[in-house]
């Protein structure tokens, strides 16, 4: 079993943002990085079908230099591999010119399976994954919580309002995955201090004529006024006599 | 021509798909192009005279479109823009809509904007669109190159509105599907148990984030949810990492967007991936230790101080006026 997982370098934002004084961009200065939510599960269910299926998994990036730090923190945790296809300026990749790159690299590599987070937590542009399946003309299902492997098959479900879904696709297939369907677990010291070690293959990749452009990002409004109720314990009658406003109580 | 690639569930269209035709709508009024809506499924021709105010209503029924065919779906989609050259291509922006139209797109060759919440139109043609980046709480103005710009509209991002006139036209659209647009079906369909009320139901939620410290802590939040009318008990993305809750419960980016009158933030920083999911809250009330947790700024009503002191005293309070 050969499973690729692709991840996305994104800022951990905490409680808001500044953006560049040009506005094209999330100013990052003082801010850590993290891999984005829906991959980090990505990553953990790469790491989990290795250990119960055997074989080897690759994390990919298309980032930054810098973006090393997320394909380490991915080979900490378990994962064996690591691909960086170095764009200094993936922010300004759009999806088709994302999915060309990893679809051109990891074509002839022969993997099983090829996990994607559903949307990345920054662009939110919902299509990498989907587009790597086109071009490697793969089956695809999106939104999945739930995974499981059985001889040349996946069974792959995605929760909607209705119930779960049940897909049975042949692999090789490519699969997007949602937060919810593990817990991603901590990487051991021992796997933080060896995972400095690993070789990670790298390959400088230029970005192909857009089809969007980014002109500027921008903050919505937001409109609450905040009221303080008080402090502690005694603002309790204050809330009750909200809570009784709203028809709570 | 402006195309608008609907949704529809258990044979109604759904709220999202209404938007995008009030979207569609709106597009054409100030580009002097025309609406054709395209309807896919199986029995979905009925409801193509209900689509008043535009010119066209193309179907495209198949007894085996049933059930989630996406490649199947976006065969038909990417068949219908090859055959009428729209300009510009809008569907719903929901989690089959993205995946539908990211496949359309492939196929196309074509770029995509994902989750538009604004179009600008100069001189009868699309100039640029906003899109929400990080779930809402950035957005980003984006020019699309290739054409015809397909788009996808995020949930809400206008209210669905009826217009008078008359009834579309309606033609029938038939694509023969591939053996590969049927690769991907959904085998079965397991429903899930419904248990109390849900986060998206509730008119009160209370959340409870890293401020609670244990699974143990949520219990009080349950006492206090089982006093108030109509509330359940959601969480934030650590408190679920932290296996406090379940990953059902959490509220935010990756979780559940919710949009009850109420939202009782308890010891929740208001990090950006959470207030995502709750914005839609009528009110938000936050109970934090720190003055200058973020939450804060997003808040209609502050109380500063210790939940496990507030919360128990709140419980208490108001069973005493049950009591009485």
């Amino acid at each position: 079993m050969k499973v690729l997982v692709c991840i996305k370098r994104v800022p951990d934002t905490g409680g808001g943002f500044k953006l560049t004084s040009d506005s094209m961009r999330v100013d990052t200065t003082n801010v850590g990085f993290a891999i984005s939510p829906h991959e980090e599960c990505a990553v953990e269910e790469a790491i989990r079908i290795i250990e119960k299926h055997g074989g080897s998994s690759t994390v990919l990036t298309l980032g930054p230099q810098a973006a090393q730090e997320q394909l380490r923190e991915a080979i900490a945790k378990g994962i064996n591999n690591a691909i960086l296809l170095e764009a200094e300026d993936y922010e300004f990749w759009d999806p088709a010119a994302t999915a060309s790159a990893i679809a051109e690299t990891v074509k002839s590599m022969g993997f099983d399976l090829l996990l994607f987070g559903n949307e990345s937590a920054d662009t939110c542009n919902y299509q990498v994954g989907v587009r790597v399946a086109y071009l490697l003309d793969l089956p695809c299902v999106t939104g999945i919580k739930a995974l499981e492997i059985q001889n040349n098959k996946a069974i792959a479900k995605r929760e909607t309002k209705d119930g779960w879904e049940v897909y049975e696709v042949p692999l090789p297939a490519v699969f997007t995955i949602r937060e919810g369907i593990n817990t991603p677990r901590h990487p051991s010291l021992r796997g933080i201090m060896s995972a400095k070690k690993v070789p990670i293959e790298q390959k400088k990749v230029t970005r192909p004529a857009p089809q969007l452009v980014r002109k500027a990002l921008k903050k919505p409004q937001e409109g609450r006024q905040l009221e303080i109720l008080g402090q502690g314990v005694e603002a309790v009658p204050k809330i009750i006599e909200k809570l009784r406003e709203m028809g709570a109580i | 021509m402006i195309l608008a690639i609907l949704e529809t569930t258990k044979g109604a269209l759904t709220e999202t798909s209404l938007e995008t035709v009030t979207a569609a709508r709106d597009l054409a009024h100030k580009s002097n192009y025309s609406v054709t809506a395209l309807l896919m499924g199986k029995g979905v021709s009925a409801l193509a005279p209900t689509l008043k105010g535009i010119q066209t209503v193309l179907v495209a029924e198949d007894s085996r479109l049933e059930g989630y065919l996406p490649d199947a779906l976006a065969g038909i989609a990417a068949h219908a823009i090859r055959q009428k050259s729209p300009k510009i291509v809008l569907a719903p922006g929901t989690e089959t809509g993205n995946d539908l139209m990211a496949r359309v797109a492939a196929r196309l060759n074509l770029g995509l904007a994902t989750n538009c919440v604004e179009f600008f139109v100069e001189g009868g043609s699309l100039k640029r669109v906003t899109r929400s980046n990080w779930g809402g709480s950035l957005l980003e103005e984006v020019e699309i190159l290739s054409s015809p710009a397909l788009l996808t509209l995020a949930p809400h991002a206008l209210a669905a509105q009826s217009a008078d006139g008359a009834a579309p036209v309606v033609e029938s659209f038939s694509v023969t599907l591939s053996e590969k647009d049927l690769r991907v079906w959904m085998k079965e369909l397991i429903p899930t148990e419904k248990k109390g009320i849900s986060l998206t139901d509730a008119k009160v939620v209370i959340g409870g984030g890293r401020g609670m410290g244990s699974a143990e802590a949520f219990k009080m939040l349950e006492e206090l949810a089982s006093l108030l009318h109509n509330a359940a008990v959601g969480a934030t993305r650590v408190a679920t990492n932290n296996n406090w809750r379940p990953h059902s419960d959490q509220i935010g980016q990756t979780g559940v967007q919710i949009a009850p009158d109420l939202y009782i933030a308890c010891g929740i920083s208001g990090a950006i991936q959470h207030m995502v999911g709750c914005k839609n809250s009528k009110k938000i009330l936050a109970i934090n230790k720190d003055p200058e947790a973020p939450i804060f700024q997003r808040a209609d009503y502050g109380v500063i101080g210790d939940l496990h002191q507030i919360v128990p005293a709140l419980i208490a309070e108001l069973k005493k006026l049950k009591g009485g």
